[in-house]
């Protein structure tokens, strides 16, 4: 929709020239089509674990209906810190470095206002999650993308953030697992950047919202190693592990000076986050094993599936570990990423998104994401194989 | 447990090739270790999950809550293997508590479950009390909800 010329000179530059995400047009078009198996899907299709849905329920009937403390209830930042410290390893006190948000999307958005002066440089790597260049930009930073490459497992190299950053560098942003990619980084990659950032005095943002899902080897958190926690926010929340996202709930843990700003914009601005996801949260922490275990190898045996089917059909496509995307290369069609996307629904009926909507550098690529049931991914292959031999 | 056995739990009629894929293995190798449990009988048979409540059948399903005594060579062992020769015994399980065996026993009307309780259960040597109860609706049975409808509340594309 766009506004009256009058009234689009009076929105803010730095909304007014941000593109809206790829993704939204592309849900424009999909939500008027019938019978379309869509792998276009960035969320869990697992329902959230009963016990935590009927937790919730307890609490809307016990009256938790109020606002919390801004940080968040202290129950819940105490059952976070230790879960971050067993899964992650690191250390956080729950009394004044744990920020309870709405969602890893506000906690993205308060830790670079937080953090940014205008002109400010910030790095991340692309293809990425679609809000990371609009968050940067709203922030009035100056996004640095850096490319990760296919060839490469698209890991981050140190080498290729020495080639962007400049003096004016001031924040590193990092996503692995990754989405869209799939790609994750071994303790080996991240001790490269890790010296990369210490040496350039750089805070890191780390998005580790996919933390959980990893399928050939546990994941290695940047925040574990030496020197990094006092340079890091991490970031982390209950939509993809735990497949709340609806429930709009993630936190943030950092050093105490840094989780302080970011409250400060937390608490004129949001005030707390829904006191009764915050009950659903501290029930899903104290029962994870079960419903996490179980829903990392449904999603291991998806993940293989669709990579053997993708190697069957000759789509090339680096082999994802983590997250639950799968990111094939389809540039030997000589398409754009956007019209193969486009053929593929219209004449097939498939919904992946176009690699364009995670960064220029998406281009010749899809994202076809493997959170749905075997059933929807077999006819998705069979439908994929199907027009890629028409092509 | 095996992940192969779990997949076969959750879909018996998933295709070797389908679950070759999954679990990254040779064709070959799924269709041997198959073969295998079937060989030492840890894979007993494959049913199909019916929504009884759909089909209106001439059936009734009782849950028998049995006291035995046991017996001194064979323990609980020969009473319950015995019981559940019977035919109309669907399921049989020993238990912890204020019972010994839990029966599932079906027959075509009440009567006739009546009529097994009272004539072939109840006069068995070691059986010391039985306690009937009947089934009026399932919910859900083995791990599979009867009444509830999919829905996919998700939109179509997301970030
Ligand atoms: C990398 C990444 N970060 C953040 C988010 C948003 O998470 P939340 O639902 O916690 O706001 C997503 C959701 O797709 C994501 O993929």
């Amino acid at each position: 929709m766009s506004a009256s010329p009058s009234l689009r000179n009076r929105i803010a530059l730095q909304v007014r020239d941000i593109p809206r995400s790829g993704i939204r047009d592309f849900f424009d078009i999909v939500s008027t089509m019938k019978d379309v198996i869509s792998l276009g899907i960035g969320e869990p299709d697992f329902d959230t674990p009963w016990h935590v849905r009927e937790s919730t329920v307890f609490s809307l009937e016990r009256g938790a209906t109020h606002y919390t403390s801004n940080l968040g209830y202290l129950e819940l930042r105490k059952a976070l810190s230790k879960y971050v410290s067993k899964m992650f390893g690191a250390e956080y006190n729950p009394d004044s470095e744990v920020l309870v948000t709405v969602g890893v999307s506000e906690a993205l958005d308060i830790a670079l206002r937080a953090l940014i002066n205008p002109g400010d440089e910030v790095l991340f790597h692309e293809p990425c999650y679609v809000s990371y260049r609009a968050t940067i930009l709203f922030a009035h930073g100056v996004p640095l993308a850096v490319e990760t490459k296919a060839e490469n497992g698209f890991r981050l190299t140190r080498a290729m953030l020495e080639a962007k950053v400049t003096l004016k560098t001031k924040v590193l942003m990092l996503n692995f697992p990754n989405n869209p990619t799939g790609g994750v980084m071994s303790r080996q990659d991240l001790e490269d950047i890790a010296a990369f950032a210490r040496e350039r005095d750089l805070i890191v943002i780390t998005d580790e919202i996919y933390g959980e899902l990893t399928y050939d080897a546990p994941h290695t958190s940047i925040v574990s190693l030496p020197g990094m926690k006092e340079r890091t926010i991490f970031l982390h929340g209950f939509s993809k592990a735990w497949a709340m996202t609806g429930f709009r709930l993630g936190y943030a843990c950092g050093p105490a000076e840094l989780i302080e700003a970011m409250m400060k914009i937390h608490q004129y601005t949001m005030l707390c986050a829904s006191s009764l996801a915050q009950k659903a949260a501290i029930e899903a922490l104290t029962r994870p094993e079960v419903d996490v275990g179980e829903m990392v190898a449904e999603y291991r045996r998806r993940r293989n599936y669709i990579a053997s089917a993708f190697a069957e059909m000759g789509l090339e496509c680096h082999r994802p570990l983590g997250a639950f995307y799968a990111f094939p290369s389809v540039a030997k069609f000589k398409l754009p990423a956007k019209e193969f996307a486009m053929r593929l629904l219209h004449e097939e009926r498939v919904a992946v998104v176009p690699g364009t909507a995670f960064g220029d550098c998406g281009e010749g690529f899809v994202r076809c994401a493997y959170a749905t049931s075997l059933d929807n991914i077999k006819e998705a292959m069979v439908r994929l194989k199907r027009f890629v031999g028409k092509l | 447990m095996d992940e192969l056995l779990k997949i076969l739990e959750g879909n018996a009629l998933e295709s070797r090739a389908t679950i070759a894929k999954m679990l990254n293995l040779p064709l070959a190798e799924v269709d041997q270790r198959i073969a295998d449990y079937e060989k030492r009988g840890v894979i007993r048979g494959y049913q199909t999950i019916l929504n009884e409540d759909q089909l209106d059948l001439d059936k009734t399903t009782a849950v028998i809550e049995v006291k035995v005594t046991p017996q001194r060579e064979g323990g609980f062992n020969t009473i319950a293997e015995r019981i559940s020769r019977f035919p109309e015994v669907r399921s049989a399980y020993l238990m912890s508590g204020g019972y010994d065996l839990l029966l599932f026993v079906e027959g075509r009307n009440l009567r006739q479950v009546a009529a097994f309780v009272s004539e072939r259960l109840a006069p068995l040597e070691g059986v010391v009390s039985t306690s009937t109860h009947f089934m009026l609706k399932t919910y859900k049975r083995l791990g599979v909800l009867m009444h509830s409808e999919q829905t996919d509340e998700r939109l179509t594309v997301s970030p």
